[in-house]
């Protein structure tokens, strides 16, 4: 079996810093990523966007170009890089399955780095399959990766500093926005937590979005409390109802945003110890300050491990790999805890724009005005109602709930469902989120062939 | 229910389909039974297996068991007002070689000298007629018509509501913590309160070793991780569930077009949490032979794999009947991976041990103190 001082498994901001730092200090270091370049999601295509298509480089914004020096220096690195793998399972003993070429294979890690970034929040309304819906995230990754844009006018919906980004890189490459439909932010709500977040950029960075956003004449419709997508066959329209009433935009495409969440799905399967956010309204590791699991030799760096935020993923990222390497014996004590201090200072500002960011654009509730009808697995076509009648038949959990619906059994394992059907259970049955629980998730986490397996080295 | 003892006829220890079918069974003997769970209802075994519905291959001391549960099979929708999904398109066991189908031949012959004809000799042909998408270099095998399998959790649910419309009643999150006799009457303490009846059942399943112990008796089990795996929906290529005579492999595609590929490849168990690790190299192992005898299956994609934790004992039979050690106490746990065909009847010979003090069926070979 092959192996390696140091396994990091994502090349986004958290991966791409851990595994350069940890490599310039002597460890021999792997990074797995399922993309073809280093990047992430936020840094999507960062590579190819600043060589070839400078003028693009433009519209994606200042933040977007932070990551090219990330990049270069990761590329620089000795680190070794494995794009285009994907990793289906991890071991708590630090064995890795990977999976590039087709060809399946275990590795040996003696240290492993999760830097699996985050997911978007699954936004269940009525009409959310329809094609013509996606996700703000999956529209940005087409316009940095293939500089594809929507030719019609597009409704953007939902909150969050993402969705206003796209928005903002939409109006500068000059595509028609017809609408923002603004779900519920708390200005007020996010006051007390002002300071802290304008310090660290911040509202500086929201505030000039939003006025190019302006200056772009968009429309932005606040505090919907209600959408639903339209169409026989493929979306055709918006139908919004807010305080004051209601609307319908008639549009081909729909892009939905409610924030994003820790991407546990990794951490889950292992099985880390993971705890409740209950800010967030998601599951997260239980980390200590070097991004510790309770699991020897494992730790998680970035949004996978709480949502940061790319700039605060990078100094995550070399916080974790520090501790790596003084625990591989590379560096000392004392030079540990110099290095750590500044990038733990530097880290601790940007999150604390959370709170700021978190009460400003809550997590909806996932199950208050899900209609019966609503599909919620989108895999097995389980609605919101199919739910609520096996909590009626005696369905205690969302593990439960796979053998009563077939909810959270496709092939996404209830990335899409889970945080969804465990908050109807929790409504139904009086309990909180951390009491019901969340889908038990088995490996392999990726797409893994039969013959693959068999032939598994 | 913490403040005082509740009264039951009966307590069965263990929420799977043993406990929920002896549940059923006794309540429809007019009995007040009650179920204690340490978990949720089919928490394990019960919801992981497989689901084979079987007779084929199966041990000549079951096979009269395995022939009264058929029928009950046959007939659970009747009798419980939903089939837990029970779908008899038949078990084929296949065999890879001529020395293989020899030993079929041996064994087709030894089931009818025992006076059963339901094993059925395969030629070539007549198995690609039965199962056309098989590797072309399989030569034959046996068939069992009438078999089929079930959705687990769904024949246990069945149960335990039949169970529970006819008056016993279910205990979730009540693991047994001790069990004394006071003169006529067992007493039971656990989370959730104190029980009484003159009664016992230990269907306990994989922790019915401790159960038994607690009994005063001695019954070698050793907890087991079963791993399964499932793929994405394929077209429809094959009806019966099919196992190999030289390979562990238990293979369905279920109605959804998943197919479910099994074969008893061991994973490890944490005793403590009650949870699972699969074993990647035995799953390897697993997937080889799956598209061996399926080479369709080479492309199919994995979806998810998990364990099962169940109780197996030394010469791979269960423990059925009446404790030796103490009064009025009856066993049914650690049926070894090939309990579920059996629940329907065990449920029912547990219930007429209790009410009838017999049963007719052979259960000498499942006593509890064979190892003792």
């Amino acid at each position: 079996m092959a192996s390696c001082d140091l396994a990091v498994i994502g090349a986004g901001p958290a991966g791409m810093a851990a595994a350069t730092l940890a490599a310039e200090h002597g460890l021999d270091v792997v990074v797995y990523d399922e993309n073809p370049a280093p990047g992430g999601q936020i840094y999507r295509a960062i590579e190819t966007v600043s060589l070839a298509r400078n003028s693009d480089l433009a519209f994606l914004g200042e933040s977007y170009r932070a990551g090219a020096a990330l990049a270069r220096a990761f590329r620089a690195s000795p680190a070794r890089f494995m794009p285009g793998t994907t990793v289906w399972l991890v071991q708590k003993d630090r064995a890795i399955g990977i999976l590039r070429d087709g060809k399946a294979a275990m590795v040996q890690a003696n240290r492993i780095i999760i830097a699996t970034g985050a997911l978007e929040r699954p936004v269940p309304v009525p009409g959310w399959t329809l094609p013509g819906v996606m996700t703000v995230g999956a529209a940005q990754g087409l316009l940095k990766s293939a500089a594809m844009a929507p030719s019609s006018p597009v409704v953007l919906a939902g909150k969050g500093p993402l969705l206003f980004q796209l928005a903002a890189q939409y109006v500068a490459a000059g595509v028609a926005i017809a609408a923002i439909l603004e779900t519920g932010a708390r200005p007020i709500a996010a006051l007390p937590h002002v300071w802290p977040a304008w310090r660290s950029g911040t509202i500086g960075k929201g505030l000039a979005l939003l006025r190019a956003i302006r200056q772009g004449g968009v429309n932005i419709i606040r505090n919907v409390v209600a959408l639903e997508a339209e169409g026989r066959g493929r979306l055709e329209a918006v139908a919004y109802r807010t305080v004051r009433g209601t609307g319908r935009i008639a549009t081909p495409l729909l892009l939905l945003h409610e924030g994003v969440i820790a991407n546990a799905q990794l951490t889950k399967a292992i099985p880390l110890a993971h705890e409740w956010n209950e800010r967030q309204q998601c599951w997260q590791p239980m980390l200590d300050a070097d991004g510790n699991s309770d699991v020897e030799g494992i730790a998680v760096a970035g949004d996978a491990g709480g949502i940061g935020g790319a700039e605060a993923a990078a100094h995550s990222g070399r916080l974790v790999a520090l501790a790596a390497l003084k625990a591989l014996g590379k560096i000392g004590r004392i030079a540990h805890e110099a290095l750590a201090e500044t990038e733990r200072t530097a880290w601790q500002r940007h999150l604390a724009a959370r709170p700021f960011l978190d009460a400003l654009y809550p997590p909806p509730d996932a199950s208050a005005q899900l209609a019966d009808g609503t599909l919620v697995c989108r895999c097995e076509e389980v609605t919101a109602g199919q739910i609520r009648e096996a909590v009626s038949l005696g369905c205690a959990g969302p593990n439960q709930a796979k053998s009563f619906t077939r909810a959270g059994m496709g092939p996404c394992q209830g990335r899409m469902c889970g945080l969804t059907v465990a908050a109807l259970i929790a409504r139904e049955t009086g309990q909180s989120m951390s009491e019901v629980g969340h889908y038990r998730i088995r490996p392999p986490i990726k797409p893994l062939t039969v013959g693959e397996l068999a032939a598994l080295e | 229910m913490n403040a005082t003892t509740a009264e039951a006829d009966v307590i069965i220890v263990g929420g799977g389909l043993h406990g929920c079918s002896a549940a059923y069974h006794l309540a429809a003997k007019g009995l007040k039974p009650i179920v204690l769970e340490k978990h949720v209802v089919a928490r394990h075994a019960s919801s992981a297996s497989a689901g084979g519905v079987r007779r084929l291959g199966r041990h000549p001391a079951e096979i009269p068991l395995a022939q009264a549960s058929l029928e009950l099979w046959h007939r659970l929708g009747d009798m419980l007002g939903a089939d837990g999904n029970f779908r008899p398109s038949g078990q084929v066991r296949v065999a890879e070689n001529e020395a293989e189908l020899a030993a079929c031949a041996t064994r087709v012959g030894e089931t009818r000298a025992l006076g059963y004809d339901f094993e059925e000799l395969l030629d070539r042909d007549a198995l690609r007629r039965t199962v056309p998408a098989v590797s072309p270099h399989c030569v034959g095998g046996i068939r069992v018509a009438r078999d089929g399998y079930a959705f687990p959790f769904k024949a246990t649910t069945a149960f335990r509501h039949k169970a529970e419309e006819l008056g016993a009643r279910i205990l979730e999150g009540a693991g047994v913590t001790a069990l004394d006799r006071a003169g006529e009457r067992w007493e039971v303490a656990t989370g959730r309160g104190r029980l009484r009846a003159p009664v016992l059942v230990n269907a306990a399943g994989a922790w019915g070793r401790e159960i038994a112990s607690m009994l005063g008796d001695t019954a070698p089990v050793k907890p087991t991780a079963l791993m399964m795996m499932v793929s994405d929906r394929m077209p429809h290529f094959v009806d019966p569930t099919v196992g190999a005579m030289g390979r562990k492999l238990s293979f369905k595609q279920m109605q959804s077009g998943t197919v479910v590929i099994g074969g008893g490849f061991e994973g490890k168990v944490d005793h403590a949490t009650e949870l699972t690790e699969l074993d990647f190299r035995q799953l390897a192992e697993s997937a080889t032979n799956a598209a061996a005898i399926f080479p369709i299956m080479a492309k199919a994609r994995l979806v998810r794999c998990w364990a099962g934790i169940e109780g197996v004992t030394p010469d791979d039979l269960p423990y059925i009947g009446p404790s030796k050690a103490a009064p009025a106490a009856f066993h049914s746990f650690a049926f070894c991976g090939h309990g579920f065909q059996l629940g329907p009847i065990v449920g029912s010979i547990t219930a007429e041990l209790i009410v009838n003090g017999r049963t007719n069926l052979p259960i000498e070979p499942f006593r509890v103190d064979r190892f003792a």
